[in-house]
């Protein structure tokens, strides 16, 4: 039985398979059998190198280093060496003409750390990525629902609902920064008409709303776009059998295609997260240039403004690792993502 | 779709047209905004429907932002970096799917750590190794104490000075981010699943792996090509950060960062219309290439992330 069972399964599967049903004592599959599995699978992987084709040109470091070399060295000198210059520069202090410089430790982290300025930064961002993620995957789910759903005429809401995608960060902050301005803007107009005293260049939480409502008004149709793929690639048979067993549309939604759409909402979520932490820098430096008061004074301008106009060196240096730190687990976390997606196939 | 509920198939649509006027919503405002007199469009309440002044407005945001200059530059940059882009990640994969040689993983994965770390969290050092691209060399001088040595030799005083500037050129603009992890994944998964069989039959057949990579891997992966274009091409020309850095003269500016410059700030004259109608201008290229190459887009931007 168990045997048969493993059948269907690929080649790769079938120790870990194997090893299961070994260990909840079944006598169907001797110990032996499998272990000489493994042992097989193993030399396979040793013959077989991870990521290179079985027919490749062979050995020969020449042609190679010498196909890699244009992105080796851009990577040099534009990502590499200004890492490291950012993690040299993060324990010196400076003064801003460079001609005074002092080794400190990690004072620059210290400071950074106890200044108000840098928290108020810090959850300005942690507000701002969480509302943005929040009604960017919220949206996006309740239209990808709803164009599973129909037939009619979903092409024509696709290409209106993707046009955002093609819009540049700033000039969907410019065109949000007018229908929301207190003098000129449309919106405003209708917001001052409910006596509402919106003036997002005086008030901070305005301000904020602002430009998270710009910022996932632009982001909305990437997690859309993954949505609707994925929300295709969910078996119709389940969904079938559902709703035979009686379950209707929203029910189906959600205990069939949420959880087969896990691994894409996790990806999405930490797709926001970069989006929110790093592309949104446009959006802030367009519409309200990290104020009134830093109320919108996200880290990554943070960053600009001591870097650029402070020229607090050692500081905006300090602030690059802890931003770089951030952003590596990001990726970390994306790893774990594509592992998964490449071991269930989900 | 398994069963009839023409109640949800409303709701559905309802939510579906509600999307699409948030969509369009700014886009209209813009619109009537860029076609109203400066007058008009500091009346309260604004009109709701366009003026006649929609040509005009164009033509003075085209004057006043340098457009027929900085348009050049967006799409000198916007093309340079997606071909760089393709070309760069194209080689990289094909070195490291098809060759084994003893660096290959160190090389996989010196690329991957470039994966995640978007410029803008470095951008003080970026943009100190683009100012000054020689800088490196020059403290390769200086630890070797070169300068110290030749003083020895020659017995003159010399100072070693490099300085390669990048600033306000294309070049600047467009290496420090032609680099791309991602591409080079969407390249190397795309490698691997062509069938070994074509490398053994070139190989047979005696070709070089320069002329299999030209007149057998390229050809197959256009489709591949086309659709990274595609996002690449919006990548490039929706730049913001490094432009804004990067750009100190007015004619080396690409167009959103022209555009910035026709917001009205708080004691300028608000001449909305104008810098709306600057924005409808810039965001053009890339909203047409998104609705003429739509199928291309959505595979691009699904497989890029894969």
């Amino acid at each position: 039985m168990t045997l048969r069972l493993s059948i269907p399964w690929r080649d790769a599967r079938a120790p870990v398979l194997q090893r299961k049903h070994g260990s909840a004592g079944s006598k169907a599959v001797p110990a032996s059998a499998a272990g000489s599995a493994r042992a097989s699978g193993r030399a396979a992987r040793r013959d077989q190198e991870a990521g290179l084709k079985r027919a490749n040109f062979g050995d020969g470091p020449g042609l190679p280093t010498l196909l890699l070399l244009p992105q080796l060295l851009i990577l040099l000198f534009f990502f590499f060496i200004p890492s490291l210059r950012a993690l040299t520069q993060s324990v010196l202090l400076s003064d801003p003409f460079g001609n005074n410089v002092q080794f400190v430790w990690f004072d620059n982290f210290k400071s950074l750390l106890a200044s108000s300025d840098y928290r108020q930064s810090i959850a300005v961002t942690f507000w701002f990525t969480v509302m943005q993620n929040v009604l960017t995957l919220g949206s996006a789910l309740v239209l990808a629902f709803a164009t599973d759903r129909i037939v009619r005429g979903r092409p024509a809401y696709r290409t209106i609902i993707l046009l955002p995608y093609a819009i540049a960060p700033a000039i969907a902050g410019i065109l949000w920064a007018f229908l929301f301005n207190p003098a000129v803007g449309p919106l405003a107009q209708v917001l001052h008409g409910f006596g509402i005293a919106w003036d997002p260049n005086l008030n901070p939480t305005d301000a904020l709303i602002l430009v998270t409502l710009a910022a996932s008004w632009k982001h909305i149709c990437y997690d859309y776009i993954f949505l609707v793929v994925g929300l295709l690639a969910v078996p119709v048979s389940l969904m079938e059998a559902a709703a035979v067993d009686g379950a209707g549309p929203i029910r189906r939604f959600v205990s069939i295609a949420l959880p087969m759409l896990g691994p894409t909402i996790f990806f999405l979520t930490v797709m926001n997260f970069i989006y929110g932490f790093f592309e949104t820098f446009a959006i802030i430096d367009a519409v309200t240039k990290g104020g009134p008061a830093g109320a919108t004074n996200i880290l990554v301008y943070k960053v600009f403004v001591d870097g650029f106009v402070n020229l607090d060196l050692g500081s905006s240096a300090a602030q690059s690792v802890l931003l770089m730190s951030f952003a590596l687990i990001c990726t970390l976390l994306q790893f774990r993502y594509f592992d998964r997606k490449v071991n269930y196939g989900v | 779709m398994v069963e009839r509920s023409p109640i949800l198939n409303m709701v559905c649509h309802a939510i579906l047209i509600a999307g699409a006027l948030t969509v369009c919503v700014p886009l209209y405002f813009a619109f009537v905004a860029g076609s109203l007199t400066v007058a008009e469009v500091q009346k309260v309440p604004l009109p709701w429907l366009p003026g006649s002044q929609f040509l005009d407005n164009l033509q003075l945001a085209w004057a006043k932002g340098n457009f027929s200059r900085t348009f050049l530059n967006s799409v000198v940059v916007a093309l340079g970096i997606t071909a760089g882009k393709i070309a760069v990640s194209l080689l990289s994969a094909f070195a490291i799917t098809y060759f084994r040689f003893r660096y290959r993983m160190l090389a996989f994965w010196l690329i991957f750590m470039s994966l995640m770390l978007p410029i803008e969290v470095r951008i003080v050092p970026t943009f100190e190794a683009v100012a000054n691209a020689a800088l490196p060399l020059q403290w390769l001088l200086e630890t070797l104490h070169v300068a110290d040595l030749w003083a020895w030799i020659s017995g003159h005083e010399v100072a070693i000075a490099l300085e390669w500037n990048m600033v306000n050129t294309y070049p600047g603009l467009i290496l420090p981010l032609i680099a791309s992890a991602t591409a080079t994944f969407l390249f190397r998964q795309f490698f691997l699943t062509i069938p070994d069989e074509l490398c053994e039959a070139a190989r047979l057949d005696g070709a070089s792996p320069l002329h299999f990579f030209w007149s057998i891997l390229l050809p197959l992966s256009v489709p591949n090509m086309v659709a990274l274009a595609i996002i690449l091409f919006l990548f490039g020309w929706n730049q913001y950060l490094w432009p804004l850095l990067f750009t100190t003269d007015k004619d080396m500016a690409t167009a959103v960062i022209a555009l910035k410059g026709l917001i009205p700030r708080s004691d300028s004259e608000p001449a909305w219309n104008i810098a709306m109608s600057g924005a409808l201008l810039t965001m053009l290229p890339p909203v047409l290439v998104v609705l003429l190459l739509q199928r291309w887009f959505i595979k691009g931007l699904v497989d890029s992330s894969k």
